[in-house]
């Protein structure tokens, strides 16, 4: 679908001629320019959410309320006089927030939704970085928990820090060759990687729905239940905040923040990132000075799927421990990852708060943090796909350099 | 090199005996050999081989695929017991499913070849495809107390609308603000997934859409003089309205796209829009009206699975069907027969995967959910190589 001869197409900047938005900001591949524009565009991807939240007869200052208290955020405000376990060890410290309340444990809720979101937003934005679409990340990331469940689950007396680091990198690996193969056919023969990422989450989807499902070849003990087995203590994240029992938080958020930092030195400091970026930037520019962009395009693909399989492995050992068909085809994490990449412009920073921001408002909407009384959470949860649809429209409009094209064309 | 030796010929002979490797184990032949299917296989393969490298490439990878694929499915069908193959493909039985199965993907496909012949990359049929699917049946359940049995053409209408309004979004983005056009589709399959499913679940949450949705639905035609005819009679003999509409449409659609000189226009503004400029063709209303005119057309297909296929809605029902679609005007190259090909050999593994579980069990029809996914990724990949489509297509237009 794309070919990039044709060059009378493109469009200089003409004397005469109102130059577009997208000329202000060259939208699709820019740098970390700017935090105006995402912030303007969540405030209205919010206020449009709103809207249809009114229409349909609900007080949206109500519900958005609801989502807020739901996402735990609140905790960072609620200081005090408190003292903390310290994590890993026997005995307490001061600590000025109580970590036991309410509002501890769902912030605990919304970190643990979040760490995954950053890591597929990576997977998004390093492809970004090399000039394509990864749509692709749902699949990546099912790839990672199929791995990380069966090896989990597997090899009961292995030592545990070596079982859960087997299960992180053969998730990140799974995900990488998952990844692979649309770079590959991206690089080969010219497969628009839009259309076969997409086909590559419905096949991992299909495949992981086959291996844990009735009569699947992984499903678990009980033969009655869709289910896998649970992965082994030894394959378990440690917990550093709240119960293990509970879902509490796992070191996996680590992982994920260390994850930004590698992407940053990744794109901003390595001779590969430079490559990746000269290709995403014109391939054939890139191609002229001496790069390969059939050998860039498949390896910015595996890199972007390690980073989803590794999510996925996150999730598996930090919180999950098992999975089964029905887990699989509603998990929607790679798609968020989607929309935060582009929220936060594909940088390591922006992508670290929009993740933030989706992992609150998944959390603040699930049915366990939402009170039913004021919103329905099946409700909540299309209104969280709404507004991640607005923010995608909106970042490619680009609301801060649409601003500055009209207010240039009124006084022309 | 005489006509039936050129590599291209050999290749497409491989193809053919590839399928035939599968197809010979099927009733009614049934060969309950492995080695006939085998066989059969790796002559394709080889024939594959020999034209790949000489210089057909194209058509020496579909057979080397297509002869893969067939010691696979033939080695697995000669391994399972002749009453379960005989209750898996009644071939008169399946092509009729693979009719159903390939309509939405047929209106797709055409409404993403108006979209693309203008210009305009359109990954946002699948959202077009669900919203048809949303507010066609939502259009026919608030008609019918007063339309009655023909509330389906409210909902139909409702689907349009909705459809053309989904479209006017990626319009106005793409064509005026020239956002990029895989941004904007993405953004607008999102959306579509989004206020579905949340209409849904606040119109129609707890119980799911009415049942009584056949009553009003798009009606099957009955064509009582073909029902007696053997083979044909249960394939044509009870099809959906909306299955011949599609037909109808393909037809429609060659002879507007080739044959008039608004078919010359659109792909012109296609294929170059300041060659079409300078003629005097304006480049924007031909894209608008070819951009929302896809939406309606994809929606017509999304209506077809809740109110004629399915009759019911379910969020995000669409299953990705509008992406195959999308993969199947690449596989036809942006052409309406070639297209309408694809979509039935991608509802034909729909339909197969949909038998399977009768006689095998969930667990295998579960695994052949994944291969109409499998055959795009394949369709896009191997067979068709480099598909060129119209040159403007995904670059905006600026005027000057």
């Amino acid at each position: 679908m794309s070919d990039f001869e044709a060059d009378e197409l493109d469009q200089e900047p003409v004397a005469g001629v109102p130059p577009t938005p997208q000329q202000h900001f060259p939208s699709r591949f820019d740098g970390a320019k700017g935090v105006v524009t995402p912030l303007i565009t969540t405030v209205v991807a919010f206020l449009v959410g709103g809207l249809v939240v009114a229409l349909t007869g609900k007080d949206p200052v109500r519900v958005y309320h609801a989502i807020y208290e739901g996402t735990g955020v609140g905790w960072l405000f609620q200081v005090g006089n408190h003292s903390a376990r310290i994590p890993f060890e026997t005995g307490h410290m001061w600590f000025p927030w109580d970590t036991a309340s309410v509002a501890a444990g769902n912030l605990q809720q919304t970190l643990l939704v979040t760490t995954p979101i950053v890591l597929t937003a990576l997977a998004v934005a390093f492809a970004f970085r090399c000039g394509m679409f990864n749509i692709g990340g749902q699949g990546q990331y099912v790839a990672g928990t199929i791995f990380a469940v069966w090896l989990g689950s597997s090899f009961a007396s292995l030592d545990p820090w070596l079982h859960v680091t087997l299960c992180l990198v053969a998730g990140a690996l799974a995900g990488a060759v998952w990844a692979g193969i649309a770079g590959i056919l991206k690089a080969t023969v010219g497969a628009h990687e839009v259309i076969s990422t997409i086909m590559l989450n419905w096949t991992a989807i299909w495949v992981g729905s086959y291996l844990f499902g009735e009569g699947g070849p992984l499903q678990g003990a009980q033969v009655s239940i869709p289910d896998s087995n649970n992965i082994v203590d030894g394959a378990k994240l440690p917990v550093f905040w709240g119960l293990k029992l509970l879902q509490g938080l796992s070191i996996g958020i680590f992982i994920a923040i260390a994850m930004l930092v590698v992407y940053w030195i990744l794109v901003n400091r390595t001779t590969l990132g430079f490559a990746v970026r000269a290709v995403g930037f014109n391939p054939e520019a890139a191609r002229y000075g001496g790069i390969s962009v059939a050998r860039n395009y498949f390896v910015a693909m595996a890199i972007a799927g390690g980073f989803a399989g590794l999510a996925g492995a996150i999730d598996i050992t930090g919180w999950e421990y098992q999975i089964g068909p029905a887990d699989i085809q509603a998990n929607q994490i790679g798609f968020i990852g989607l929309a935060a990449a582009l929220l936060g412009r594909n940088t390591a920073i922006g992508a670290g708060f929009a993740s933030l921001l989706f992992g609150a408002l998944i959390t603040g909407t699930s049915s366990r943090q939402l009170d039913p009384s004021i919103f329905r959470p099946d409700l909540a949860g299309n209104l969280t796909t709404i507004i991640q649809g607005l923010v995608v429209l909106f970042v490619g409009l680009n609301l801060g350099g649409l601003w500055a094209w009209l207010r240039r064309r009124r006084r022309a | 090199m005489s006509r039936w030796t050129s590599p291209r010929a050999v290749g497409v002979a491989g193809i053919v005996l590839g399928a035939a490797a599968f197809w010979l184990a099927l009733p009614p032949l049934a060969a309950r050999t492995a080695v006939l299917p085998i066989a059969i296989g790796i002559l394709a393969i080889a024939a594959g081989i020999w034209a790949s490298s000489r210089e057909s490439r194209r058509a020496g990878g579909g057979a080397i695929a297509a002869g893969l694929l067939g010691i696979g499915f033939g080695v697995l069908a000669t391994r399972s017991s002749s009453a379960h193959l005989d209750s898996v493909v009644v071939w008169s039985t399946l092509f009729a499913a693979t009719l159903r199965y390939a309509t939405p993907l047929t209106f797709a496909a055409i409404g993403g070849l108006f979209c693309e012949r203008s210009g305009v990359v359109n990954v946002a049929l699948e959202g077009m495809l669900l919203t048809g699917a949303f507010f066609g049946i939502w259009g026919a359940i608030w008609a019918h107390t007063w339309a009655g049995s023909f509330a389906w053409v409210i909902g139909l209408a409702a689907a349009a609308l909705a459809g053309m309004a989904l479209a006017a979004i990626h319009a106005v983005w793409t064509i005026t603000f020239k956002v990029d056009q895989i941004i904007s589709g993405t953004a607008l399959n999102f959306l579509a997934l989004g206020t579905t499913g949340y209409l849904f679940v606040d119109k129609y949450g707890d119980t799911g859409t009415p049942g009584n949705v056949p009553a009003y639905g798009i009606p099957d035609i009955h064509l009582h003089f073909l029902q007696n005819w053997t083979f044909i009679g249960p394939i044509l003999g009870q099809l959906n309205l909306m299955i011949w509409l599609s037909f109808v449409l393909l037809v429609a659609t060659s002879v507007f796209v080739f044959r008039t000189p608004w078919g010359l226009r659109l792909r012109a503004v296609g294929e170059h829009p300041r060659a079409a400029d300078t003629v005097g063709i304006s480049v924007y209303k031909v894209r608008y009206i070819a951009v929302i005119s896809s939406g309606a057309i994809a929606a017509m297909g999304g209506a077809y699975l809740s109110l004629g296929f399915v009759h019911s809605f379910n969020e995000g029902m669409t299953n990705g069907t509008g992406f195959i679609g999308l993969a199947a005007l690449v596989f036809g190259k942006w052409r309406p027969f070639p297209t309408w090909g694809a979509a039935l050999l991608f509802g034909f593994s729909s339909a197969l995967a949909d038998r399977l579980p009768a006689a095998y069990g969930n667990q295998w029809g579960t695994l052949f959910q994944a291969l109409p996914y499998l055959l795009t990724l394949i369709a896009v990949a191997g067979v068709i190589g480099r598909s060129i489509g119209p040159a403007a297509s995904g670059r905006p237009y600026a005027r000057q």
